[in-house]
């Protein structure tokens, strides 16, 4: 595969369930070889996204391509050259861990590379033997991501897989994601797990109320929003409330505190500098807080929604 | 001083031996929560068995109306052992007595499979899903759970007992009190005892298999006692609880004493559940698990249908088989009865066809085996349904694989399983029967027709209307009350035609007619075909 076939194209895609509205009009372009983080709160489409692109859920409306090809007509020949892992992993009570580790890899189209199923297996520290109904949630997502990983596939589609996981395992999650970026695996990881998405991530997508709200490197999106500035200066500052794209300025005789949107943050240290800079603190945004605006969003929303409804009551 | 903290000590070591204190908290709550989740389920099995026990009289007096033809049944009985063995001995000629006769095996029957279900249900079902730490860890205590489903069960079967005892009151009010008790007195055994095999089996399903299989060992139990002996005295009929509520006698000078085998029965085994209970964790069972294998050997869609499904095909076939055996061994027996009454006659022909009685007698078995087929196809289809519901197909799906070769998986083993246990069943009556083994055969394998349409509505309503899907069992139902209960009340012909059995000819006996044949297997392949259309095209449910 060359860089010039994304892997996963979506654009404008539409989905309703009755009166829900889950998907509505989203993007995602995920790039051959990378690992793309998929980011969104609770019930924001990112399920319902992925189904999609597993022909599971046929789309309203919009384009979807996966590697190349429609996920709803050529469901089955590009299942071939993908593995899933749900975020709620649930097993056949009687069949061994074992057992539905090798069916999934045969569902895939081939058998499992025995001696990377016996690696991850021990790296996982999995009890392949037991028998599905006697798993807790972190190994039944153990069996699910022991299967995918063990399978020669090209793209990987993983949806909240490291929730039961503990963080040892966690580790060995993480260097199994570079592993396969590094044999030129692509990688769609859906996750709230914050410190997990920087960590491993070359661009992420944001999705919120079914639509696509940021998308692009860490790096861009950083330079999207503020970084935060302490600063002590040698005398009294001067103009800084002045200029653009400075906030929660808080000042206390020579010390500054303040916010600035990472594309100004140029003229703020310019302009303290005039003032002599004693010490600077320079904190730049974390995935956290990038992220927890459009949480933030989401809670005036609903903030407004509930005074609007106690009004009408 | 020194002594209060001693008995204080004592109390709390008791307390941590058997449990903690207040180990019933929280049980009013359960039962009310049990009861809410049953409303609709537990007046349906209480509503059927009351009024199938209900419309006996009525329906007695229509074959036998006077006082001589009744005293000539009982004569009858008393030398027939096939149909002992089948209903169980008489012990009066009053309305009543022959009431409790015809129906009292059946009626403790459902009593008994409504109760099992309902304490599984509520016991081993909600330690499977994990729902049951949910509801542990508020204020329940440690014996609420098992307290509140043995209580939802004695609710359902005191609301039977009561109205078969109001509705046969007509008939002698002691008798119908102690009928009624009787079959409430059956139900809460089996409860007892699903509670005991809760304990042991960490699963639900086979925990309502296994009571299920001592319910079906109770029922042969009682049948070879009461072959062998006339009045039910035999051992072992008194070692069966369906032998213990025939032998109460209702209507026939009651026994009332032997209310106290179901009290005492009950309490015994409630005793045990609750101490198996007492010495194990949430969730665990006495019978293990075992290990299973590291690598597996299943490679496709279908392997893992099969695998999924193999365990219920056996349950089937064995019990297809063995009353395939058992009524073919009746069949010349009963003949010889039943040619000695009119109205019985009558309801034989009607039921099952030509005037060879003993071909009618095996027509109508066959039939009605045919119909609990329905009820195999049914949970067979509907296990793409669980599959899906429980997302345990999505991974399957995000395989290699079509939706279309997934389904025909389960598909096979419905469709296939239903013609196998059909088979299976005409082997059995052959082997009981002793002779006619082609016409059996090919009496049974007419009814997998009528079987596979039933089985194709369901693959309909699970393909176009998934949330529906559960719908099929009530048409499995419809058609097995129709051809059960329907002859019997002499419904007219276009009520018995909504069925797809009742368009089958009447085999052995009759002629074979294809036309009908054909045509319900064209309406199932139909039928299977707009669901898998339906099944390619629909969103997968989660």
């Amino acid at each position: 595969m060359t860089k010039a076939n994304p892997a996963i194209e979506v654009s404008g895609l539409h989905k309703s369930f009755g009166r829900t509205h889950a998907l509505a009009g989203l993007d995602l372009n995920v790039e051959a070889g990378e690992v793309h983080g998929f980011l969104g709160p609770n019930g924001a489409g990112k399920s319902t996204t992925i189904r999609v692109l597993l022909g599971l859920l046929r789309a309203d409306a919009g384009a979807a391509r996966i590697l190349g090809r429609a996920p709803w007509a050529d469901a089955v020949e590009v299942h071939r050259r993908i593995a899933y892992v749900p975020g709620d992993v649930t097993l056949w009570r009687n069949l061994s861990g074992g057992e539905v580790i090798d069916l999934l890899g045969r569902l895939r189209g081939g058998s499992l590379d025995a001696r990377r199923r016996a690696e991850l297996i021990e790296r996982f520290e999995l009890d392949p033997t037991k028998k599905g109904r006697t798993y807790s949630k972190g190994n039944r997502q153990k069996v699910a991501l022991v299967a995918a990983f063990a399978s020669d596939v090209d793209l990987l589609i993983l949806d909240e897989p490291t929730s039961g996981l503990d963080p040892l395992m966690e580790e060995v999650f993480q260097r199994c994601i570079r592993e396969a970026r590094d044999r030129g695996r692509t990688v769609l990881l859906s996750s709230h797990i914050l410190s997990e998405v920087e960590e491993l991530c070359d661009r992420v997508s944001i999705i919120r109320k079914g639509v696509t709200v940021e998308s692009g490197s860490l790096a861009d999106l950083r330079h999207l929003t503020r970084t935060s500035v302490t600063a002590e200066l040698a005398g009294p500052p001067g103009g800084l409330a002045r200029l653009p794209g400075v906030h929660d300025l808080d000042i206390q005789g020579h010390r500054v505190r303040l916010q600035v949107d990472t594309d100004k943050l140029d003229a703020v240290l310019r302009s303290l500098s005039e003032s002599g800079v004693r010490s600077l603190t320079s904190t730049p945004p974390t995935l956290e807080e990038l992220f927890l605006r459009h949480y933030q969003e989401d809670l005036a929303d609903a903030d407004a929604d509930a005074r609007e409804g106690a009004v009408a009551r | 001083m020194t002594t209060s903290t001693d008995t204080g000590g004592a109390r709390t070591a008791f307390a941590a031996r058997s449990g903690g204190s207040r180990q019933l908290d929280g049980t009013g709550t359960l039962l009310r929560f049990a009861l809410r989740r049953d409303r609709v389920m537990l007046p349906i099995w209480v509503a059927v068995t009351g009024l199938m026990v209900l419309s006996m009289p009525n329906s007695l007096k229509s074959l036998y109306g006077t006082a001589a033809e009744r005293a000539d049944l009982m004569t009858q009985m008393t030398t027939n052992s096939s149909l002992r063995a089948l209903i169980g001995p008489v012990f009066d000629d009053s309305l009543g007595a022959l009431t409790a006769w015809r129906v009292g095996v059946y009626a403790g029957a459902l009593a008994a499979v409504m109760s099992l279900l309902v304490v599984i249900r509520h016991t081993r079902d909600e330690e499977e899903s994990g729902r049951q730490e949910l509801v542990a860890s508020g204020m329940v205590g440690r014996r609420a759970s098992l307290t509140s489903a043995l209580l939802t069960a004695a609710v359902a079967n005191a609301v039977l007992a009561l109205l078969v005892a109001a509705g046969l009151a007509g008939q002698g009010a002691a008798g119908a009190l102690a009928f009624g008790l009787g079959i409430a007195g059956v139900g809460m055994v089996f409860a007892t005892m699903a509670a005991v095999v809760a304990q042991l089996t960490e699963s639900a399903r086979l925990a309502r298999g296994l009571t299920a299989g001592v319910l079906g060992a109770a029922f042969v139990l009682r049948a070879a006692g009461d072959a062998s002996e006339n009045e039910g005295s035999s051992f072992l009929t008194w070692v069966s609880p369906l032998g213990w509520l025939e032998n109460e006698r209702s209507f026939a000078d009651e026994r009332w004493w032997v209310l106290l085998l179901f009290v005492g029965a009950a309490l015994v085994q409630g005793a045990v559940a609750y101490e198996l209970a007492g010495r194990r964790d949430v969730g665990m069972s006495f019978l293990p698990t075992r290990p299973g294998p590291a690598s597996g050997r299943l490679r496709t869609a279908g392997a893992l249908a099969w695998r999924l499904q193999r365990g219920s095909v056996l349950g089937w076939s064995i019990g297809f088989f063995l009353a395939g055996v058992v009524y073919g061994g009746l069949a010349d027996g009963v003949a010889d009865f039943v040619g000695d009454n009119e109205g019985a006659r009558e309801i034989f022909e009607r039921m099952g066809g030509s005037s060879a009685l003993t071909n009618a007698f095996l027509a109508s078995m066959i039939g009605m085996l045919g119909l609990i087929a329905a009820l195999y196809i049914v949970s067979a289809v509907l296990r793409l349904h669980g599959e899906e519901t429980s997302g345990r197909a999505e991974p399957v799906l995000a395989g290699a694989v079509g939706r279309l070769r997934w389904a025909a998986g389960h598909l096979a083993v419905a469709f296939g399983g239903s013609a196998w246990i059909m088979l299976l069943a005409g082997l059995g009556f052959a082997a009981g029967h002793g002779k006619d083994i082609g016409p059996i055969l090919g009496a049974c394998l007419v009814q997998v027709a009528g079987v596979w349409v039933i089985g194709g509505a369901a693959v309909l309503l699970y393909g176009v209307a998934p949330r529906a899907a559960i719908a099929a069992w009530g048409l499995a139902g419809a058609v097995l009350l129709i051809g059960w209960i329907g002859p019997a009340l002499k419904a007219p012909q276009a009520v018995l035609n909504l069925s797809p059995f009742g368009h089958l000819p009447k085999l052995p006996g009759g002629g074979m007619e294809w036309a009908p044949v054909l045509s319900l297997l064209g309406v199932a392949v139909v039928l299977v075909a707009g669901g898998l259309v339906g099944v390619r095209r629909r969103d997968v449910t989660s």
